[in-house]
């Protein structure tokens, strides 16, 4: 299985990234590259085999739903690009 | 023997018997940078004023008698994707040039009461993705055995750092081999311990299911020390393991009698440099004159895992990556036309070639369509190999194997061709995929460069995996060599 420029272009899209042309080229050969050889994971037939998502047995966490301390509100703005009156400004959302 | 190639213990003894001081001992590290800087170029931000201020009150608990804690007043360097309270923390990227914390990862707290000493934050593969520190926005550390290779990655400061004496240890994280990897190609011990045996709290994800921190130094019993300071479950990481934590410097006894090794044969094929498997046949003859045994054993899967590996740790960074958009933190883009047009072109700022790329691989293999064939299909293969983990563990106290197929390539030789690239963690990523402890400690150096060998311990026997790497080290010189600077 190969990907065409058009799935590049695509996957873009999801992934929020503009490439530029020249990159498209450069990881449309690369990411076949890297395609291909996966396709090597087909040699195994793994029908009857069960997915591993994580090596440990995982289980969901659950506390007491009480308050605790937390950043300030001017902790966790100090990073913010954009902000205004202690909130994360970006630009309109609606008309 | 200057200060800074002294271990673990000496650096103690020495404090409390206040033959040295912290201060000095600071102040040596950042003249010691000051020196090889130019040429090894390991550190991305230093923490002078902090360090210096810490040192000094350390001692004055020295002058006490109250410096009780494991590492007190001893410097470290710290990877710089491991959050660090009001220090600039990059994870070597544009992204995040200019970020600085406002709180401390559960690592970094932990070495804080353990009395350790950030003295500052080491470059590193942008995001960890990467073997060779080519990928960093900002500089190449270099190898300092020979400045014109690499230093491995993608904790190629951190392994560089301990190797040209800057620091005498530091942390890395170690997704498919990063730890590892670069420990070897710098001729030092970097130990990867069981996923979940360390929390990853402040630890910037990349693929959580396969992260892990851990530390980088010049002796195994300097490895036990720092896994000590920061080992156990933490209730800020529910992926961190609720498993009791021994005591791991008091396991290295030197005893290695009727150990049993098991030699994967697939680590000792093809691919693998005819030089750095010599030393590794050498390494086998000093544990059988220790008294442990050993025998070829076959792990079926291994040549299956880089490909699975690339699908989903890149699956994994494509959607923990999203969370760079512009809004919170980091790069954003001057006069977006709206907010998608904000977050595309802050992430096409900020991000450098590689991390694109995993993104691009990683959402591809999520998406409609191609999950099945891809994602789930990688993950199944994963529990092949990790099954042949179990198997192996169940008949062997230990797996022995190279820790990298070759030693450090030149700067500039891998980086057009990310295949190429992706086979030189061929060793390490297998491990990681079953999510075991392995430990990458010195066995000799082929034409002048350092080769690793791996030990790859049973989930969560990180005192046996220390104990069995102690004894080899014990009885021979290879962790004594240093590089010429």
């Amino acid at each position: 299985m190969s990907i065409r420029l058009e799935n590049v272009e695509h996957v873009a899209r999801l992934a929020r990234l503009e490439l530029a042309s020249e990159e498209k080229d450069r990881f449309l050969g690369q990411l076949n590259a890297i395609l291909n050889y996966a396709d090597k994971l087909n040699e195994l037939n793994t029908d009857d085999v069960a997915p591993t998502t994580h090596v440990l047995p995982i289980h969901n966490v659950l506390r007491d739903d009480k308050v605790r301390e937390s950043l300030t509100i001017e902790q966790v703005m100090k990073n913010a690009p954009e902000e205004e009156e202690g909130q994360f400004l970006v630009p309109a959302v609606l008309e | 023997m200057t200060i800074l190639d002294m271990n673990v213990a000496e650096l103690k003894q020495r404090l409390k018997s206040r033959d040295l001081s912290s201060s000095e001992l600071v102040e040596a590290s950042y003249a010691r940078i000051a020196e090889t800087e130019a040429s090894i170029q390991a550190f991305l931000t230093l923490d002078e004023d902090r360090a210096r201020t810490a040192a000094k009150a350390w001692d004055e608990q020295y002058a006490k008698g109250e410096a009780d804690s494991l590492l007190a007043g001893l410097p470290i360097g710290i990877k710089d994707n491991i959050v660090t309270d009001g220090l600039r923390t990059t994870c070597a990227s544009r992204f995040l040039e200019n970020f600085v914390p406002v709180y401390d990862s559960s690592v970094s707290r932990k070495l804080k009461e353990a009395g350790a000493i950030t003295i500052g934050k080491l470059n590193m593969d942008e995001f960890a993705m990467g073997g060779s520190n080519e990928n960093s926005a900002y500089q190449t550390t270099r190898n300092p055995w020979d400045t014109n290779r690499v230093p491995g990655g993608s904790s190629g400061g951190s392994a560089a750092s301990v190797a040209a004496l800057q620091v005498p240890f530091s942390l890395g994280s170690d997704t498919g081999g990063s730890i590892r990897q670069p420990a070897s190609y710098c001729g030092i011990v970097g130990l990867k311990p069981t996923y979940g045996r360390v929390s990853r709290y402040g630890l910037v994800a990349f693929a959580s299911s396969l992260d892990q921190i851990g530390p980088l130094t010049r002796t195994v019993e300097d490895a036990a020390h720092v896994l000590q300071a920061i080992a156990g479950y933490d209730q800020m990481d529910s992926t961190s393991a609720n498993v009791e934590v021994s005591s791991y410097p008091s396991a290295l006894t030197g005893d290695v009698k009727g150990l049993r090794i098991g030699v994967p044969k697939e680590y000792m094929g093809e691919g693998v440099d005819p030089v750095v498997k010599a030393k590794i046949m050498e390494a086998l003859k000093v544990y059988e004159s220790l008294g442990a045994t050993w025998e070829e054993v076959s792990m079926p899967h291994t040549e299956y895992a880089v490909a699975a590996y690339y699908l989903l740790a890149s699956s994994e960074a494509s959607s923990n990556l999203a969370r760079f958009d512009g809004v919170r933190y980091g790069v954003r883009a001057s006069s977006p036309d709206n907010l998608l047009d904000l977050y595309v072109k802050s992430r096409s700022e900020g991000f450098g070639q590689e991390v694109k790329r995993r993104i691009m691989l990683g959402t591809y293999a999520l998406s409609s369509g191609y999950y099945d064939a891809f994602y789930l299909k990688a993950q199944k293969v994963r529990t092949l190999i990790k099954r042949d983990f179990d198997e192996a563990l169940s008949r062997y106290d230990i797996l022995l194997a190279p820790t990298a197929p070759t030693t450090a390539f030149k700067i500039g030789e891998q980086v057009d061709n990310p295949l190429q690239m992706y086979m030189n963690d061929i060793l390490t990523i297998p491990v990681s995929l079953a999510g075991v402890p392995a430990i990458s400690i010195p066995c000799g150096l082929a034409d002048g460069l350092p080769v690793g060998l791996q030990l790859i311990g049973k989930p969560f026997d990180e005192a046996g995996l220390l104990k069995a790497a102690h004894a080899y080290e014990q009885h021979t010189e290879h962790h004594k060599l240093r590089p010429q600077l």
